[in-house]
């Protein structure tokens, strides 16, 4: 049977392309009028009920992040300032781009017996799947900076070192609870 | 020197014109499409290039576009034919410019009692000649296509050829019914003679009595211009087409031949259907307000202000053709190639026909 089958064929009128091209352009023409209408309506000074575009003024607003949202990692620090990390491999184990490499060292005191000398993850290569978080079994991992534009000239540079990634801070109010009733209306 | 002030506002006259149709509304439809593709999408639309703080709702890219074009390399292929492949943009664009030569935009202006056609060029073949420019369009691409040696190129100019001759054919073929109802090939007399009024309140428009070769001369109108859904010649996004080895202001000269086709075929909309300049139930009234009397020394005060109330009405109805020309674009996606030749050579190509039959019989018997 032929694919094209199961479709009808077009009727005489249908094969004018006309029905089509007129309810396209009733479509797009409904919502040109309605967004012209309160682009007006907000430039003489109106308050319009729904904004004219759904557009973010990006690097001036930015649109709130779903609070699962994953974004650039960092490592937690204890009180002290040391890391939670205790370089068990786990996260470089499980990342599925091994763009993770870990380092340990030996830690001062002896509960706790090691810490990672170097902690890098080539963000060149890392796909943000959060596999690392999820494999941590000390939450010493995080992704919740809202760092999102990463971007370097050379690869070299889009190595994050364990430092950095120490000296990063999570930002809440990049995120959101419910996206979706903040900021602009979603038309 | 009454002749030398006849002689220069009547070429001042058709200057502004040229210069309005052609240098200012091609950038500022960049500008229009734009926008208006952005609020048919409820976006916002490109508006960050700005000069000293200053956005003006981003008209500023058409001049940072055309920027870009002037500045980028002007790259030519190796092996290519290097003569025709720098004459082949500019052919393209001489003759979508001389598309305006013979469009009227506004009755006779009398200056110092001497009637002034507002036409560029006053030929009595007017429509004639419009075909002419309109097949030597299709050179410009092929050569192009054929002459910067890519088989991509070649056979997005193949696409090009074949759909700008197929729906060639239903234009003319629609405009012969224009000819028997308005019996001149003559631009200005068509536009004259949508003047009258049918049945005493509809004006004699020629999408009123050709309805038909209304819909048939927009559909292949907008084929002529190689823009979506027609775009298959070109199909920028991925099945790329005849300009393909073109960059910088060679691309620019395309991409503006583009653009003044379309501003080509709104005007000429307007002349064959919409009643070109005509602004009718205002023109009576303005010549009854208004005396006679001698304006500025050389015009006659209503006239003049005729003229220039005539002159804005094409305008208008040319800004009007070009919004629903871009609504168009802006909504249906690409025609397959099968579709496109289907639709010229089995649905255009006989409707028109028909209706020359039609309006052949009707002419014959009221006429
Ligand atoms: S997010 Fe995924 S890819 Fe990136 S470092 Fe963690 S495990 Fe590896
Ligand atoms: S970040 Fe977590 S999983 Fe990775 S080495 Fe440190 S403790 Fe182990």
């Amino acid at each position: 049977m032929n694919v094209h089958d199961k479709y009808k064929p077009l009727t005489w009128w249908e094969k004018t392309y006309l029905p089509a091209i007129i309810s396209g352009v009733l479509l797009t023409f409904g919502h040109f009028r309605r967004n012209m209408v309160n682009h007006i309506k907000k430039a003489i000074g109106m308050k319009p009920k729904v904004s004219g575009a759904v557009t973010f003024q990006y690097p001036e607003v930015r649109r709130p992040f779903w609070p699962r949202l994953r974004t650039l990692h960092r490592l937690v620090r204890r009180e002290d300032g040391s890391p939670r990390c205790v370089g068990c491999m786990m996260c470089e184990t499980v990342c599925p781009a091994h763009c993770i490499y870990i380092v340990a060292e030996e830690r001062p005191e002896n509960q706790i017996e090691k810490q990672p000398r170097i902690f890098d993850i080539d963000l060149g290569k890392c796909i943000f799947c959060g596999y690392c978080v999820e494999a941590c079994p000390e939450d010493a991992i995080r992704m919740d900076t809202g760092i999102v534009e990463i971007s370097a000239y050379t690869r070299n540079d889009m190595m994050i070192r364990r430092d950095q990634l120490l000296s990063l801070e999570p930002k809440k109010e990049y995120y959101t609870e419910r996206p979706d009733l903040e900021g602009k209306p979603v038309l | 020197m009454a002749d030398f002030i006849v002689g220069a506002v009547e070429y001042l006259s058709k200057f502004i014109f040229f210069i309005i149709a052609v240098l200012v509304i091609s950038p500022v439809l960049t500008w229009v499409e734009r926008k208006q593709s952005a609020v048919m999408q409820d976006r916002i639309g490109a508006n960050r290039a700005e000069i000293l703080g200053l956005r003006m709702l981003g008209l500023f890219h058409a001049l940072a576009d055309s920027l870009k074009l002037f500045t980028k390399e002007y790259f030519v292929p190796k092996g290519a034919d290097r003569l025709i492949f720098h004459l082949a943009p500019c052919i393209s664009i001489f003759f979508a410019v001389m598309g305006f030569a013979v469009i009227p935009h506004a009755d006779t202006l009398i200056i110092s009692g001497q009637p002034v056609e507002m036409q560029i060029v006053n030929l009595n073949i007017g429509l004639l000649y419009f075909f002419a420019v309109l097949g030597m369009a299709v050179y410009g691409v092929v050569l192009g296509a054929w002459a910067s040696n890519n088989n991509y190129a070649l056979l997005g100019g193949l696409r090009a050829s074949a759909q700008m001759i197929s729906y060639e054919v239903s234009i003319g073929i629609s405009l012969v019914g224009i000819i028997l109802v308005y019996q001149s090939v003559d631009l200005m007399e068509i536009t004259r003679a949508q003047g009258d009024l049918l049945f005493g309140f509809l004006p004699k428009w020629g999408i009123f009595l050709q309805p038909l070769a209304f819909f048939i001369f927009m559909a292949a109108g907008i084929a002529e211009t190689k823009r979506i859904p027609f775009d298959a010649p070109e199909g920028e996004s991925e099945i790329v087409g005849y300009f393909i080895e073109y960059s910088g202001m060679g691309f620019g000269m395309y991409f503006l031949t583009d653009f003044l086709e379309t501003i080509l075929i709104a005007c000429l909309t307007v002349t064959f259907f919409l009643g070109g300049w005509q602004a009718p139930f205002i023109d009576g009234w303005i010549l009854q307000t208004f005396s006679d009397s001698t304006f500025l020394g050389i015009f006659q005060l209503n006239n003049f202000i005729l003229t220039i109330v005539q002159f804005l009405a094409f305008v208008f109805k040319v800004c009007l053709v070009i919004f629903m020309m871009m609504t168009i674009r802006w909504t249906l996606p690409r025609f397959r190639y099968d579709q496109i030749m289907n639709l010229g050579w089995k649905m255009l190509l006989p409707l028109s026909l028909f209706n020359i039959v039609v309006t052949a019989i009707i002419v014959y018997f009221i006429g």
